[in-house]
């Protein structure tokens, strides 16, 4: 029975009836591509492009065409790796840990937020590529038979478990995600005017029909996939922190590492949902789907996170100061006071300063600001990845060795790269696939819906094109 | 449907509390109900209807141990016995060390065996020409099947009493 509190603010607005989800998100999908759409996905594919004779000369020519020195031996690679991984993380937190914690709301928004999840690894194992200089020998990092006798790869060293996590994390993310797809697949093969849609829809859609012995099993079946995500999710993020964390460097030897990801992940991650969905609900039209509530929630949780992480820095900092190693000391000191001091003040201007302001109700709410922050916010995770990075490398033991880092147009380009391939494909996701999750939306319009229609299923688009009325319209 | 040529009463309903109602009172009247077809989930419809409760847990957790014993025989049998190393210092069998490369490959596993067996259980396949009654249940309708040969009641009796429970079409339907 379908049961809920009064008090509790609706999550679709406008009477939606069931007929109606199916209509609104369908469109979009049926349609033919938008003016907007076509402009959107042109400069994609030209950033993309640009990006990939950015990357052709990358590898043709060897990292060296990059910023690199002797001192500063990672630095806009890793960078935007650990960046993109930590968008990805939002999309899992979203469908996985908020479905353990039963909030309805994440119905609206998980589907795109997984979308993003996909398309953000994609990006940061492009920059794992990257930096290895010889992507053709990427499966060294696999434990293979090997010509060597065979040597295995180092199950000791947190390169390798990166390699275990981000390579699950990627399949499982898919998996999660085409499951939750499949049902939505098969309204559209039902719907399906042309033969080649609804080859291309039935076949991905895999025969479903919705029986209640399938629907039971898929409810138990996203249970344990939301339960093995979690820990995954954390694991992941804890895991690219290792990286760090296990080494002997000032600045980044220490035990705080893997939560302090973790949140940072969530809280960028967020805000990167936030940009797409704010783009998304306008673009679609989405506006009874997506409403403030949600926009409020995301919001608590940047602020939440934000202020996760901002706490982490200042612990980093006074443990720096408490460990008394003179090493450690000098890596946080340098890091707020040293060359790079703009780095470091960028980051705890945007990541510490800018999510506060949504302790104000006004602001939590407000679509520009929410936008505004959100972009802030991704900056600033930006220039802490940087920081960390290399702050710690570029003044090491020896000062005739201390070096700056500054990017050159392959750095930069690799990096546009990543942009170009991450527009081009939530661009084509957001075309050709629902753009969100219709099945379960439909499941908890009863209990979150404003105010229903006397008949909640609707009319659906057969019957209304069917109908005499409509025929009258349409003359 | 391996069977073919079977007669089966389809009943569409408006709404999803109305369909789970039906349920129950056409069981109530002891006729056995194939099947109900949904847009979305509802919860306690399988087990109104009769359906036994999923073992695809089990199914997981086989996947899960055999994806950790996997790792276990990968890690150890590699950086221990076919090529010991010592690196850093550490033992060739630190054991810790593999923890994190067993859990993601134990959660691997789990997640692939258990989508795969739940998409063979329910014969989902991209090939798969799905069993509709009626079109409009991946939309906004709420379909009942019930198979003719194995009750003992009438036609007409069976679609009174779903007719009675509140379906707005009965139909009936040779599949």
């Amino acid at each position: 029975m379908h049961v809920t509190s009064p008090v509790r603010t609706p999550l679709v607005t406008g009477g939606k009836t069931y007929a109606d989800v199916t209509e609104d998100i369908c469109k979009q999908v049926e349609g033919k591509p938008t003016k907007e759409w076509k402009i959107a996905f042109a400069i994609s594919v030209v950033v993309l492009l640009y990006g990939t004779c950015c990357l052709f000369w990358t590898w043709w020519e060897g990292l060296g065409v990059w910023g690199l020195n002797k001192t500063v031996g990672w630095a806009w690679d890793i960078t935007n790796f650990v960046w993109w991984v930590g968008i990805g993380h939002a999309g899992t937190l979203i469908s996985a840990i908020l479905l353990l914690f039963r909030q309805k709301w994440r119905t609206s928004i998980n589907r795109a937020a997984e979308a993003m999840t996909i398309f953000a690894v994609i990006c940061a194992a492009s920059f794992i590529l990257m930096h290895m200089g010889r992507p053709w020998m990427a499966h060294w990092a696999l434990p293979l038979p090997n010509t060597f006798g065979s040597l295995w790869v180092n199950f000791n060293s947190p390169l390798v478990w990166d390699v275990f996590a981000i390579s699950t994390y990627f399949s499982v993310s898919c998996l999660f995600w085409y499951v939750g797809l499949v049902p939505d697949l098969a309204t559209i093969r039902d719907r399906a005017q042309n033969k080649v849609s609804k080859f291309i829809y039935g076949t991905l859609a895999m025969g479903w029909n919705g029986s209640a012995k399938t629907w039971a099993r898929y409810e138990y079946i996203s249970l344990i996939l939301a339960g093995l995500s979690t820990p995954l999710v954390l694991s992941v993020h804890t895991i690219v922190s290792f990286d760090f964390a296990t080494s002997v460097i000032p600045g980044w030897h220490t035990t705080i590492f893997p939560p302090y990801f973790v949140a940072g992940a969530i809280f960028s991650g967020f805000a990167m949902v936030q940009n797409l969905m704010l783009i998304a609900r306008v673009v679609y039209k989405l506006e009874d789907y997506i409403t403030f509530e949600h926009i409020e929630l995301m919001n608590k949780v940047i602020t939440l996170t934000g202020s996760i992480v901002g706490c982490a820095y200042l612990t980093e900092f006074f443990i720096a100061w408490y460990s008394g190693v003179e090493y450690e000391s000098y890596a946080f000191i340098n890091r707020a006071t040293g060359p790079y001091w703009w780095a470091y003040w960028a980051m705890m201007t945007c990541n510490v300063i800018s999510p506060q302001l949504f302790w104000s109700r006004s602001l939590r709410r407000s679509v520009k600001w929410t936008f505004f922050i959100s972009v802030i916010v991704n900056i600033g995770m930006w220039f802490e990845r940087f920081v960390i990075i290399v702050t710690s490398l570029h003044r090491d033991y020896i000062p005739s060795s201390w070096a700056m880092f500054s990017p050159t147009m392959f750095d930069i380009g690799d990096y546009i790269f990543s942009f170009g391939l991450f527009g081009t494909l939530f661009l084509l996701f957001s075309k050709y696939l629902p753009v969100i999750n219709m099945a379960e939306v439909k499941g908890v319009l009863r209990t979150t819906s404003e105010k229903l229609p006397a008949k909640i299923s609707g009319v659906s688009k057969a019957d209304r094109l069917a109908s005499p009325a409509y025929k009258k319209d349409a003359e | 449907m391996t069977d073919a040529n079977k007669k089966f009463l389809v009943g569409v309903y408006d709404d999803d509390d109305v369909a789970l109602a039906a349920v129950n009172k056409i069981k109530s009247a002891g006729v056995k109900i194939y099947e109900v077809y949904s847009p979305f989930a509802i919860h306690g419809m399988d087990t109104a209807i009769g359906h036994p409760r999923t073992r695809i847990g089990i199914a997981a957790f086989c996947f899960g141990l055999t994806g950790l014993l996997c790792a276990i025989t990968l890690t150890t049998w590699t950086m221990g016995i076919d090529w010991p190393m010592v690196i850093g210092g550490k033992d060739p069998l630190s054991f810790p060390n593999y923890v994190p490369v067993m859990f993601e490959l134990t959660v691997l596993f789990t997640a692939f065996g258990m989508t795969i067996t739940f998409f063979l259980s329910n014969g989902l396949g991209p090939t798969v020409k799905p069993l509709l009654f009626d079109p409009r249940c991946t939309d906004n309708k709420f379909v009942m099947a019930i198979d003719l040969s194995k009750n003992k009641m009438s036609e007409a009796e069976i679609a009174s009493l779903v007719k009675a429970s509140g379906a707005e079409e009965v139909s009936v339907k040779q599949v």
